[in-house]
């Protein structure tokens, strides 16, 4: 790619990413809400992450893959049981990448 | 589960680095997945010092991984902003959900914590901003997991772009799954009742559905169904007690 149109990717890229993550903030001092739309908002951040995982573990190839040879799904699933069962953020994270390289390797 | 800060932090130096060390499981997540966007990148059509920039200027993890992917199967450079616009939607549903926080604070912080606004900051933020301590300080918590989160960001993509490329395969090996894995270990502390567990399971069925829609249009339809369905569970219990 030339220079000129990198130039303007990662422009265009910054500026869509910053004119959502700014305006709402900038004017938040004069913006009123309801608790009722907080009480809304408390689904946003796990109803977002799970339309991101879901896709990215069970169509890898954007093709749904239910078998034990999808090492994604093997290391969602040990992840979500150790996460469950330990509470805890890093552990669930290391284990879950162990069990899909290991499982990986082994299939 | 991890993001729960201790509540004796009272000084802004504390909160900051209260911040830093309850990201730090996030951004150990994200360390694979910046090292294969920086090591993938050549192979995409980007330059080295445009993944740099791209890296530095918009930081937003998954929509560069994606734009990458369209580059490379030469998708043309309007079409990548748009799926940039509207796989970043998400973070507008992160902004108006810090409203109350942020509200108060001058606008030289409002643009950094604009700026700074990743999956990773917003949930490491959120978990502080809803302890019930009235510490005036907790944006200096959001800067502070923030800022470790964009340092982290910037050294992987340089770290994929020099080791990386010395690695043959490293692309081959999914290590972007760390970012799966991550996100797994934020949503369970979340599924604590049924209206909960009900708008996770709408979202992830229907992001399944709608997986081929084009632009990634799937991803903001899947989370808008989820919230609905635990806004109509939740006024369901409501109305049954």
């Amino acid at each position: 790619m030339n220079m000129m149109n990198e130039f303007w990717l990662i422009l265009g890229m910054m500026l869509v990413t910053f004119l959502i993550r700014y305006p709402i903030l900038a004017v938040s001092g004069r913006v009123g809400l309801s608790p009722k739309f907080m009480q809304i908002l408390r689904y946003v951040p796990p109803a977002v992450l799970t339309a991101i995982v879901v896709p990215a573990v069970l169509m890898p190839q954007d093709t749904l893959w239910l078998s034990y040879g999808n090492a994604r799904l093997i290391g969602a699933t040990a992840a979500a049981l150790v996460g469950f069962w330990q509470k805890n953020l890093l552990l669930t994270i290391l284990v879950g990448m162990a069990s899909f390289l290991i499982w990986q390797w082994l299939v | 589960m991890q993001i729960n800060p201790s509540l004796n932090v009272k000084t802004a130096r504390a909160e900051f680095w209260g911040g830093c060390r309850a990201i730090t499981p996030l951004v150990v997540g994200a360390i694979p997945f910046g090292i294969i966007f920086g090591s993938l990148a050549a192979s995409s059509g980007l330059s080295f010092w445009g993944t740099l920039a791209m890296s530095a200027f918009v930081f937003a993890g998954a929509s560069q991984f994606i734009a990458l992917g369209l580059l490379s199967s030469g998708t043309a450079l309007p079409l990548i902003i748009l799926t940039t616009f509207v796989v970043n939607l998400r973070h507008l549903l992160y902004a108006v959900t810090l409203v109350p926080h942020v509200r108060h604070l001058p606008q030289a912080w409002k643009l950094p914590i604009s700026f700074w606004l990743t999956d990773e900051a917003f949930a490491a933020a959120i978990g502080r901003y809803n302890q019930p301590d009235a510490s005036p300080y907790k944006h200096w918590y959001y800067l502070g997991a923030a800022l470790f989160m964009y340092i982290n960001w910037q050294l992987c993509t340089w770290i994929g772009l020099t080791l990386g490329r010395s690695i043959p395969d490293a692309a081959s090996w999914g290590l972007d799954f760390a970012m799966s894995v991550t996100f797994i270990g934020m949503i369970i502390p979340y599924l604590i009742d049924r209206p909960m567990i009900a708008a996770v399971c709408v979202a992830g069925l229907v992001s399944l559905l709608a997986h081929g829609l084009p632009h990634q249009l799937g991803l903001m339809l899947a989370a808008v169904c989820g919230i609905l369905a635990g806004i109509v569970l939740e006024q369901k219990s409501t109305e049954t007690l």
